[in-house]
């Protein structure tokens, strides 16, 4: 039988704020256990939440760059369930009224069985986008056979999006997930730091035969916090379902844990048990509203959005689609990009050195562009000289390693290590020597071999040891060679 | 040293002005409502805590303070807490064995804007498990007695701050009202109590029962004792989401207003069959005072009054059932002896830290909210509110105030009410309206009924707590029911 | 006492217009009360549970008097005072307290809240 896979995401995006949602408690990653847990975040007796005006900046701007609704009318409503990382017994989250639904994105994404190279695209909807506290960490390390609870995290605020189940491969997931892991990072939202746990996945999953119309019963994946272990996670469980069902068993309707260690989900039967989250309005806190004004002021606060950007980078800089596409895909990346234009470089050797040269380095040695030794600032002196001929693209090079390596400037390593590309009269006369001293090969030239060409491209770097600029060497063995 | 020894009879207004004068000092004051409570509290269980030591020495930076020329008109003046408000460094029960090693680490906005106008704490008094009770009977630390007779209950949830009052061991307490669980404790005990407006008085420290009816308030001997508390509690606070931005009028600037002209309104469902004929007949006495003071009382209808019964028990269990979720006994409170797994932590430390009141409406609750019934209890009970409150616009549009009885009774005899939590419920009546509509009420001593004292019930605009002061002091001028005191306690 | 508290039940009962809440509409079974219990997580005495069915079957016989009237075209009332959500700036205003917080914990390590292993 062929089947269909089905996938809806819930993303969790951890959003940038420098207090909690309901306290004044920092978020600082990594702080000592229980050190930013206020009383409010341990749930003492008679504390009230106070809701972070951030927050609903975070949210709208979300709303407004997704194609969605920003909701005038929102409300916090209490999910009550037990566990030691919930200090309250419940979690604020938002039920009925969220603060963004109704929108959509469009993705690209390699296409199987598609041979012409290009990306195939499709929109996804959004189906709401509403605003949480996180709970906090449970320690499995041994203290005399008991679990530590750390609650530094809990009420760090979260913006869960959901999507509608449209997806239907992993690619196609992976494809979502990342477009809306670089909107969170353009619009300053979320760090996106999937390692610390600040950007977060759930997958339900489903399969069913191809043509069928109703969906087939779905488990929720969990745990999925990178780009590799969801394409993984998501077709592993694809497989299994289809499997059981091939095997004459039903899939049923449970949360799954991804194991990346093991590359398999197993069930997590434990948290299945009767769940009735008895969602209600939460009486501590009241409806939050919102007008015309504070949604046109959000709008006017954006960033211009990924696909503004590559548009633009093609139209302005007369970029191919794949540079384009390459430099918008993360906001810092774009405006490394810019910044190094901005000192005076030729914007297709840009792109190609952020894309090619300074993402090689960056990928061999394991660092993030953030860390890069090379500034945007540095990159861009030195993309300056390489297009006012100051630089041959040899040489770039180099002053790039030397770049890298702490030695300064472009302007300081070319004049500490007095790169200068040879005179182009001095070429010449190599050139008219060569010429000169290789007749036969010349007359094999002339008489339509254009392979000798090399050749004499060959002597000339010989003779320059390798400082003439190919481009120069080239373009004059050309003009002379034609006679 | 002269007058001291018989400081208990006097009102919070007078002891101010005593203290002013340099009659006695705080110390004096402080001690002397501590040597009665020592004495005396034993036969009424007021008090779960007495914290002397505090009080005295916080008595002794008021005298202090006045000194120094900066005590205000609270200054040095002794109360007491209901053990519901979180006092930093001292225990905060709630009246719960779930609380019972619970030292709060901070203060209540109650308790800090208190103790900045310079009052002094002299304890935290008995409640109804987490304020869930019209009796006192569910209390963890037993039972309180009502002065007036020690056979009976002095009402709930606030009836050691009412008892305590009632029995001159302080001059001022503090209490919350989810339900009525001030205005009916100072009905059975004789004394005057204000439920301020939802929204008035912050509810950060005050430990939540349901986060949409709880309100705090105040209880001391006059209205005009009331409204010197309620000036210094009231007001915006930023830590309660639901706390109204409203501006603090002067309550007692308009005390002695002419009531001339006023219209009160009598709603018809307040006086059907059931209610007590002895207290019906004294509370159509202060009524008739009322017209007498020139007042137009005009008949008005809350026809879903009745409701109210039914929706209450269906929100505050609602929330409650959440709000008490976070006693799991793994950050604070009561723990079970080595519990086998999480599972069993939560079930035997919940099952052990809570009474059986208290079980019910947990279990009410979650079942009100629970799958399947939600749209049928819960969302059915909101709407009946909004009926209820609707109703009292309407009555609101042709009087200024709305007067009837506290409760159907006089107190009831302790344990009358045991095992029946419906008929405990049903003795809420008049009270638990003003909560769903969040409007201010007060209890004002009106009589006695067999003995035991009644209280008649004022009913005022949202944020219109100055109207109803003015109501019960001009009555309070022409009545003394207020300043009895109960024979035993004198 | 038995005769104040039945005189008692009969005012209420009419001064609070409601019907006698002794002839039950709903009626938990047992197994429901101990299911409601444990999702709110309260071990309940086995002796104890018809006790509670019967005391919480009469709580919801009162309840449902709701059902005298008709509610349909009336919005649900959250609030009393129907007000908005304020805000508050973004503004870390807490200090470390942990060590006073956690003096009530009954069981804590490194600065952890000590729980029954935790398997998920």
């Amino acid at each position: 039988m062929e089947w269909e896979t089905v996938i809806g995401l819930e993303i969790h995006a951890q959003l940038t704020t420098n207090s909690k949602i309901f306290s004044g408690s920092a978020t600082t990653f990594g702080a000592e256990p229980n050190t930013q847990a206020s009383l409010v975040d341990l749930a003492m007796p008679g504390v009230l939440p106070v809701l972070n005006a951030e927050v609903i900046n975070c949210a709208a701007k979300f709303g407004l760059a997704s194609n969605s609704t920003v909701a005038k009318h929102s409300v916090f409503a209490r999910k009550n369930y037990f566990y030691p990382d919930l200090p309250k017994g419940y979690q604020i989250s938002q039920m009925e009224l969220p603060i963004v639904h109704d929108g959509y994105l469009d993705i690209e994404f390699e296409a199987a069985g598609k041979s012409d190279g290009k990306l195939a695209t499709k929109r996804v909807g959004i189906t709401r986008a509403h605003l949480e506290e996180d709970a906090g960490k449970s320690l499995h390390e041994d203290f005399q056979g008991m679990t530590g609870i750390d609650l530094n995290r809990a009420g760090t605020p979260l913006l869960e999006i959901v999507s509608e189940p449209e997806m239907s491969s992993a690619k196609e997931a992976v494809a979502y997930m990342k477009k809306i892991h670089s909107l969170v990072r353009y619009l300053g939202i979320s760090d996106g730091n999937m390692q610390e746990g600040s950007f977060r996945c759930d997958a339900n999953v489903s399969v069913r035969p191809v043509g069928q119309k109703e969906l087939g019963t779905r488990a929720e994946v969990k745990n999925l916090n990178s780009f590799r272990f969801i394409e993984k996670a998501i077709n592993h469980e694809v497989e299994r379902q289809i499997d059981l069902i091939e095997a004459g068993g039903a899939v049923v309707q449970e949360t799954r844990l991804y194991d990346p260690d093991k590359d398999e989900t197993r069930s997590m039967r434990s948290k299945e048990e009767a769940n009735d989250y008895r969602y209600f309005p939460d009486p501590d806190l009241l409806p939050v509203v919102i007008d015309d004004a504070f949604i046109e002021a959000i709008r006017a606060e954006l960033p211009e959005l990924p696909d503004a950007k590559r548009a633009r980078f093609e139209s302005e800089f007369k970029l191919g689609a794949d540079d384009a596409r390459q430099l918008t895909a993360s906001r810092e990346v774009a405006d490394y990009f810019e910044a190094a234009l901005a000192a005076g470089g030729e914007p297709k050797q840009a792109a190609n050195w952020v894309n090619v040269e300074l993402a090689g380095a960056l990928n061999k040695a394991d660092l993030s562009l953030g860390e890069s030794p090379v500034t945007a600032e540095m990159l861009g002196g030195m993309l300056k000289r390489l297009a006012d001929g100051g630089l041959t693209s040899k040489m770039a090079k180099e002053v790039f390693a030397a770049m890298w390596d702490g030695e300064g400037s472009a302007d300081e390593v070319i004049e500490k290590r007095g790169l200068k590309p040879t005179d182009s009269s001095e070429v010449e006369g190599i050139i008219d020597g060569i010429i000169a001293a290789n007749p036969g090969q010349v007359e094999q030239f002339r008489s339509g071999k254009e392979k000798v060409f090399g050749f004499f491209v060959g002597q000339a770097m010989k003779a320059t040891k390798g400082q003439a600029d190919p481009k120069q060497v080239n373009d004059l063995l050309r003009a002379k060679l034609k006679g | 040293m002269t007058s001291h020894t018989t400081v208990h009879t006097r009102t919070l207004a007078e002891l101010s002005a005593g203290l002013a004068a340099g009659d006695y000092t705080s110390v004096e004051l402080t001690k002397a409502c501590l040597s009665r409570i020592e004495q005396h509290d034993g036969e009424i269980n007021s008090f779960i805590t007495v914290t002397a030591d505090n009080a005295l020495a916080a008595a002794k930076v008021a005298d202090d303070r006045r000194a120094a020329g900066s005590a205000g008109p609270l200054t040095g003046i002794p109360l007491a807490h209901k053990d519901i408000f979180c006092t930093q460094g001292v225990k905060t029960s709630c009246g719960s064995k779930m609380l019972d090693n619970f030292v709060a680490p901070y203060d209540a906005t109650v308790v800090s804007r208190l103790q900045e106008a310079g009052m002094v704490t002299l304890g935290k008094t008995n409640l109804d498990e987490f304020a869930m009770g019209s009796t006192n009977e569910s209390s963890f630390f037993g039972a309180v007695r009502n002065p007036w007779n020690t056979a009976c209950v002095p009402g709930g949830s606030s009836g050691g701050s009412a008892a305590a009052l009632a029995a001159g061991f302080a001059p001022a307490a503090t209490g919350t009202d989810t339900g009525g669980s001030i205005r009916q404790p100072a009905s059975f005990c004789g004394v005057t109590g204000i439920k301020p407006t939802y929204g008035r008085v912050s509810r950060w420290g005050m430990i939540a029962y349901a986060s949409s009816l709880d309100q705090g308030g105040v209880f001391a001997k006059t209205a005009e004792d009331c409204g010197m508390l309620l000036q210094a509690i009231s007001g915006f606070d930023e830590k309660d989401s639901t706390s109204a931005d409203e501006a603090v009028p002067d309550f007692n600037g308009g005390l002695n207003s002419d009531l001339k002209g006023k219209k009160i309104g009598v709603p018809t469902e307040f006086f059907g069959e059931g209610l007590d004929a002895e207290v019906k007949a004294l509370i159509e006495t202060a009524l008739k005072q009322y017209e007498a003071m020139g007042c137009e009382l005009v008949e008005v209808s809350l026809p879903h009054m009745h409701l109210s019964v039914p929706a209450y028990y269906v929100v505050a269990p609602a929330e409650a059932s959440s709000n008490l979720s976070r006693f799991d006994g793994v950050r604070y409170g009561h723990r079970c002896d080595n519990p086998e797994d999480l599972a069993d932590l939560y079930l035997r430390s919940r099952a052990e830290g809570f009474g059986d009141e208290v079980k019910r409406r947990i279990m009410i609750g979650a079942y009100a909210l629970s799958a399947g019934y939600y749209d049928a209890y819960y969302l059915k009970a909101q709407r009946i509110r909004r009926l209820i409150r609707d109703d009292f616009t309407k009555a609101f549009e042709s009087v200024d105030a709305i007067a009837g009885p506290v409760a159907p009774t006089t107190a009831f005899k302790l344990g009358a009410m045991k095992g029946d939590p419906v008929q405990m419920y049903l003795s809420d009546v008049y009270t638990l309206a003003l909560n769903l509509a969040g409007l201010p009420g007060m209890s004002v001593p009106a009589g006695f009924a067999d003995g035991m004292p009644v209280g008649l019930q004022l009913i005022g605009k949202h944020f219109d707590e100055a109207g109803l002061l003015n109501l019960a002091h001009q009555y309070q001028q022409k009545t003394d029911w207020h300043s009895k005191m109960p024979a035993a306690f004198a | 006492m038995l005769r104040q508290g039945l005189k008692l039940m009969n005012q209420q009962v009419a001064v609070s217009g409601l019907k006698i809440p002794g002839v039950m509409k709903m009626s938990l079974t047992t197994e429901k009360v101990e299911q409601i219990a444990y999702l709110a997580r309260l071990a309940l005495d086995a002796k104890a549970v018809p006790e509670y069915a019967e005391n919480l079957s009469s709580i919801l016989a009162l309840v449902e008097q709701m059902d005298t009237v008709n509610t349909d075209n009336v919005e649900p009332l959250a609030h009393p005072l129907e007000l908005t959500q304020r805000l508050r700036a973004d503004v870390v205003t807490e200090q470390d307290h942990r060590d006073d917080y956690q003096q009530s914990a009954p069981a804590t390590e490194a600065g952890l809240y000590l729980v029954p292993q935790v398997i998920d």
